[in-house]
């Protein structure tokens, strides 16, 4: 009782997640015009990126405790925290040079499947329900999708068209992040079961 | 001037030009996002709560989304992408 009375509203531990998106946005999108020749330059940009997403792992996990109203949730972002760590690991490793294999991108792949997924199981209302079950739906789908960008890096890591895909794929993130609201209607519509609407 | 010297300048031109977007392209990133903030704030004021702090409680007046968003861009300008351009201008020679 003590922590649910301290603890911020689901909507605040979004938008703080849409900002870590946001970073991870711009440094990608920064990567992706100047190449990775020259974001390499400085050793401890090659970290950056990687470094955010493991980071964005490790918070997921406070979420997990202390934001989680039934078994359905606390699965769902225990398995977006370790997949999201995994993927941040692995990128870590590769920049590093321990791990080698390009095919260690295939983590990133599996990171925004498994976070997608996650998005929409743990989301048991229906897309018009009210604004943050909409956007759970939107952002579920729009990962799912978007999951095909890191797998096509991959194979292919020198792809404008997955890098900027994957780039853009957290700039969208962060923006339906920000737009969540813990209770607001979605295009007019709010369930009389979701409560009492505020800003 | 021969063609083959006038096509070497063309292209060598080309690059520069090329470049010189690039390097525009990164420095606008931050300032864009940060403009993209400031947007938000004007259009929806009350999202700051700041500017009305009375009666708001602690996470409310911590959680300033627009500012997140000024913020992110004013960083990323100051400590990613100045340092880039000086490193592509770098790797130019």
């Amino acid at each position: 009782m003590i922590v649910a009375g301290i603890e911020p509203d689901a909507e605040f531990v979004h938008w703080w997640f849409a900002t870590g998106f946001l970073i991870l946005a711009l440094f990608l999108y920064a990567e992706i015009l100047v190449g990775p020749e020259v974001w390499a330059r400085r050793p401890w940009r090659r970290y950056l990126w990687p470094g955010t997403c493991f980071v964005l792992g490790v918070l997921m996990w406070p979420v997990m405790a202390f934001f989680t109203n039934s078994m359905i949730h606390m699965v769902a972002h225990g398995s977006w925290a370790q997949a999201l760590m995994v993927a941040g690991a692995a990128e870590l490793g590769l920049v590093r040079g321990k791990l080698h294999s390009q095919y260690w991108r295939l983590t990133s792949f599996a990171g925004l499947l498994v976070s997608g997924t996650a998005l929409l199981v743990h989301e048991q209302n229906g897309w018009l329900f009210a604004r943050a079950a909409f956007l759970h739906h939107a952002l579920g789908w729009m990962v799912i999708v978007a999951s095909a960008f890191p797998l096509m890096q991959a194979f292919r890591p020198r792809s404008l068209v997955a890098a900027t895909g994957f780039a853009t794929t957290f700039a969208i993130m962060a923006v339906l992040l920000f737009c969540d609201r813990d209770v607001a209607p979605i295009f007019g519509h709010l369930s009389s079961y979701a409560g009492v609407a505020h800003r | 001037m021969s063609a083959e010297f006038a096509r070497t300048l063309d292209r060598t031109g080309r690059e520069e030009r090329t470049e010189s977007l690039r390097m525009r392209a990164v420095l606008a990133l931050g300032p864009l996002t940060s403009a993209a903030g400031l947007g938000w704030a004007i259009v929806q004021p009350w999202r700051l709560t700041l500017l009305h702090p009375a009666g708001q409680g602690f996470w409310w007046l911590v959680a300033e989304p627009p500012l997140y968003v000024v913020a992110a861009g004013l960083l990323f300008w100051r400590f990613v992408a100045r340092g880039l351009v000086a490193d592509m201008a770098e790797a130019e020679k």
